[in-house]
């Protein structure tokens, strides 16, 4: 059971973040808003999937079978976004 | 202790057999980061391509969905507990982190369906209900609400079945497959976390 | 046998007449009990094949009613609704129920084992559940047909298929959602059993270059398919309860389905060529008896098209309303892609060049697959040009280019394959003078049929009507006559393979004088395959003699007796 402190350490920053994720919906962000969100969010993601899923501990071939679903997520929506975000530039 | 019965013809060793089996969960994770990556697809183009998302959005019950987020960071903390108690041969310890994981999983469905059952009250729900929908992105936006958190309860629902059949029959915790299955039952369980975590700024924060 | 019947790749030193002490997988129990419960990858696979090849000859007989409607300008076979209706169950069937699984399930099931020396998949049980979530989803097919059918073409396009076709949309759509795990499933078994089953001495570099294929492939199958299974709930939904996702009316993006559709559907055009490119490395380099030209470079360039290949789906959206800036990247990635496949196509060549070539059934399939393979990417790549696929978009020439790569191509393959590893499924040699009758006539079939839609296509002939101008029906008729050589070219190898099962002469373990570990077990190989685990010493595709047989992987060679 030597882990045992950095998983309670983890659960307390993840509560943190959700406090402040919270609070950040109520600042006057404006479009800054969803950036601070999803920085939160892959924060939080980190932290359960370095030290709750052990990643730390596992070598470079778990991490790949684990990051890979992550990276194509990456190349979908980045490739979509090309075509949804600019769509409107032409003949608006 | 070994169990020299669990290994299968077609792995050398155990500890091997072992390894494919966490790298076979792996991978499997990735295709669900995948499944519902294609929902999130949905999400950030309804919010690029309509201004208003934010105004849809903030009709959501944000602090259940919080209360809701805390619940699974917890739960998810007790499971990875757990794991360690397994491995440390503790099973006393390990079933009572097991259940509490369980519990939490149970108040997050039942937090979870009781705010359906608000929407379901203030006319919000799709179809069903929807004397308070205007139309547009507000009608949008709570498909895909529905959409995203009912996909995301039928995997809390396979999770609890999962970590369920490790509660069940009562000590296996003890062997050391078993082990290699909670381990793997709690990624799952981890996955179905940070899928919240996502799901919580897009559907909830957006302000 | 005369001597044109025998294979000429047939080893000299081979020994046909062993007396197998282990009995073999086909002699472990023959109820049907014994092959619905198995976890053996040899009995899957077989499996397997019996299900694909009865979903080829459905998928057949919607081709065969096609191109019998297209032998005249007027609409006599069919109605309207009836035509749509077959050409979209040819292809839900040929793409999900034939050509995803067709070389991965059945010689990747097989073979890959074998080939690395492992005694099974990872997780056989899995594998047997694929087979049967395949099996229900083609079930779920077949009730399609019987309510009636989909008119929307294999590709589901959204808002027509959630909103306004009035065709048994919703089963179609769970039949191929049923069918993606299977996929994924598949994919996750082969990709941890290339990791960790490799026996002793087999590192990556010394991998058969099939193994590096069906690799790659298990790949794409687990980060493509994926996509497709929450898109296709997401079509449903919106078809069942009238949510709004895609729906324009309701202010949805009815791109962004297409998006998500060919971030798989492009993907599962490499699923279908990845496993037919590895195929044809091994019989080339057989056929030629000599060592692969560039190793590293043909297992590389299968790796570089599964990472490229899922960057390049915007291809099929050049007139679709997406974003000019975002079809110009897409089309630059488009022509990317060519590079890897142009490499291996050199490199066969290459290792022809100068080898002490075999012309037999097997060298005469996997030269068709390079012909028609080439045809078929390099016509991609013009359709990859925006300028040129503003033209070309939905007519016969984007038709006939996919059907150079998915059947000429991948069939000719799955052909070729089916020839070369014949005699160690089934333990018996077959006529090759049929075969290499059956590979002309595939050839020359194919190419009847698919080349003069090129130029019908170039000229403006929309594809998915069957009504036309009279000036395409000397084209079209030659398209329909090529079909039907086609058709009795696939049906031509059933005769004689199953001729063979009861009247050929046995293989013996390595007929053709090939490297790979398979070809270290008795033919049929027994249930473990392996007595004793093998231990690798050498790269793939030794052959020292020109023109003799090569020195397989291993030295134990356990089954040539001891």
């Amino acid at each position: 059971m030597k882990n045992v402190r950095p998983i309670l350490y983890a659960w307390f920053a993840l509560l943190t973040l959700l406090a402040l994720t919270i609070g950040a919906s109520f600042a006057p962000l404006g479009p800054v808003l969803p950036f601070v969100s999803y920085a939160i969010a892959i924060a939080k993601t980190v932290l359960i999937i370095w030290l709750f899923m052990e990643m730390k501990t596992r070598d470079g071939l778990q991490r790949i079978a684990l990051g890979v679903g992550f990276a194509w997520l990456f190349i979908l929506l980045l490739l979509s976004f090309a075509d949804i975000l600019t769509r409107g530039w032409l003949g608006a | 202790m070994p169990d020299a019965r669990a290994v299968q013809p077609q792995f050398p060793t155990l500890e091997r057999q072992n390894d494919a089996d966490h790298f076979g969960m792996l991978l499997f994770l990735s295709t669900e980061v995948l499944i519902f990556g294609g929902v999130f697809a949905v999400a950030f183009t309804l919010r690029a391509e309509h201004a208003d998302y934010a105004q849809a959005s903030k009709q959501m019950h944000y602090w259940i969905g919080g209360i809701n987020t805390g619940v699974l960071l917890t739960s998810s903390a007790l499971v990875a507990l757990m794991v360690e108690a397994v491995r440390a041969g503790r099973a006393k310890l390990a079933g009572w982190l097991l259940g509490g994981t369980i519990a939490l999983g149970l108040v997050f469905l039942a937090l979870k369906f009781t705010e359906y059952a608000l929407e379901y009250r203030d006319g919000v729900v799709p179809i069903l209900s929807d004397a308070n929908l205007h139309g547009g992105v507000e009608r949008l936006f709570m498909d895909l609400y529905f959409v995203a958190t009912g996909l995301h309860a039928l995997h809390v629902t396979v999770g609890l079945c999962l970590l369920g059949s490790l509660l069940w029959p009562f000590g296996r915790a003890r062997r050391e497959r078993t082990a290699v299955f909670a381990g793997n039952a709690a990624l799952y369980w981890h996955l179905v976390d940070i899928v919240w975590v996502f799901l919580y700024p897009t559907l909830y924060l957006a302000r | 046998m005369s001597p044109s019947q025998v294979n000429p790749r047939m080893s000299q030193e081979a020994v046909p007449d062993t007396p197998e002490e282990r009995r073999s997988y086909l002699a472990e129990g023959h109820s049907l009990r014994s092959w619905l419960l198995t976890t053996d990858h040899k009995r899957i696979a077989i499996l397997f094949m019996v299900a694909i090849t009865f979903f080829f000859f459905c998928g057949g007989v919607a081709a065969a009613l096609i191109r019998l409607d297209l032998l005249t300008p007027a609409p006599d076979l069919m109605s309207n609704d009836g035509y749509n209706r077959a050409f979209s169950l040819h292809g839900i069937i040929m793409v999900w129920f034939f050509l995803i699984p067709s070389i991965p399930t059945t010689f990747g099931n097989f073979l890959l084992p074998l080939m690395i020396g492992a005694k099974d998949l990872a997780f056989p049980r899995l594998n047997l559940a694929s087979w049967y979530i395949f099996v229900l989803g083609g079930l779920f097919t077949l009730i399609t047909v019987v309510a009636g059918g989909v008119d929307t073409g294999w590709t589901f396009y959204t808002p027509f298929s959630s909103t306004y076709s009035n065709g048994a949309v919703f089963l179609a759509i769970t039949a191929v959602f049923i069918s993606g795990f299977s996929s994924i499933l598949t994919g996750i078994n082969f990709i941890v059993t290339v990791h960790k089953l490799r026996c002793p001495g087999m590192t990556w570099g010394r991998l058969p270059l099939f193994v590096w294929s069906i690799y790659t492939t298990a790949i794409i199958f687990v980060l493509a398919t994926p996509v497709l299974t929450i898109t296709l709930v997401l079509v449903a939904l919106e078809r069942v309860f009238g949510l709004g996702i895609f729906d324009p009316a309701l202010g949805g993006d009815p791109i962004l389905f297409q998006h998500l559709f060919w971030f798989y559907s492009h993907p599962a055009v490499y699923i279908m060529v990845l496993p037919a490119m590895g195929v044809v490395s091994e019989l080339i380099t057989n056929a030629a008896h000599k060592q692969i030209f560039g190793y590293w470079f043909v297992a590389g360039s299968a790796i570089a098209i599964g990472v490229i290949g899922f960057m390049v789906w915007g291809h099929h959206m050049f007139v679709s309303g997406q974003s000019p800036y975002a079809s110009a990247i897409f089309s630059f990635l488009s022509i990317v892609v060519a590079v890897p496949s142009a490499i291996k196509v050199y490199n066969w060549t290459a290792t022809l060049h100068k080898g002490e070539i075999v012309i037999d059934g097997p060298l005469l399939y996997a030269l068709g697959f390079i012909g028609l393979f080439t045809i078929g990417g390099l016509t991609g790549v013009m359709l990859a040009m925006i300028a040129a696929d503003v033209h070309l978009t939905d007519t016969y020439f984007v038709v006939a280019h996919f059907h150079f790569i998915m059947v000429g191509g991948s069939v000719s393959a799955y052909f070729g394959a089916l020839h070369f590893w014949w005699p160690k499924i089934t333990g018996r040699l077959y006529n090759d003078m049929w075969a290499r009758l059956a590979a002309l006539l595939i050839f020359f079939g194919f190419v009847m049929t698919f080349a003069p839609q090129f130029v019908m296509g170039y000229e403006g002939m929309p594809r998915r009507y069957h009504v036309y101008p009279q000036v395409f029906q000397p084209l079209m008729v030659m398209s329909s006559v090529g079909s039907s050589v086609l058709a009795v070219a696939y049906v031509l190898p059933f005769f004689y393979l199953f001729w063979s099962l009861r009247y050929g002469k046995p293989a013996g373990p390595n007929p053709w004088g090939a490297t790979g570990l398979e070809w270290t077990t008795p033919s049929p190989p027994p249930k473990d395959n392996f007595e004793t685990v093998p231990v690798v010493d050498k790269e793939a595709y030794c052959y020292p003699e020109q023109g003799r047989a090569g020195e397989p992987q291993t030295q134990q060679a356990e089954s040539v007796d001891a």
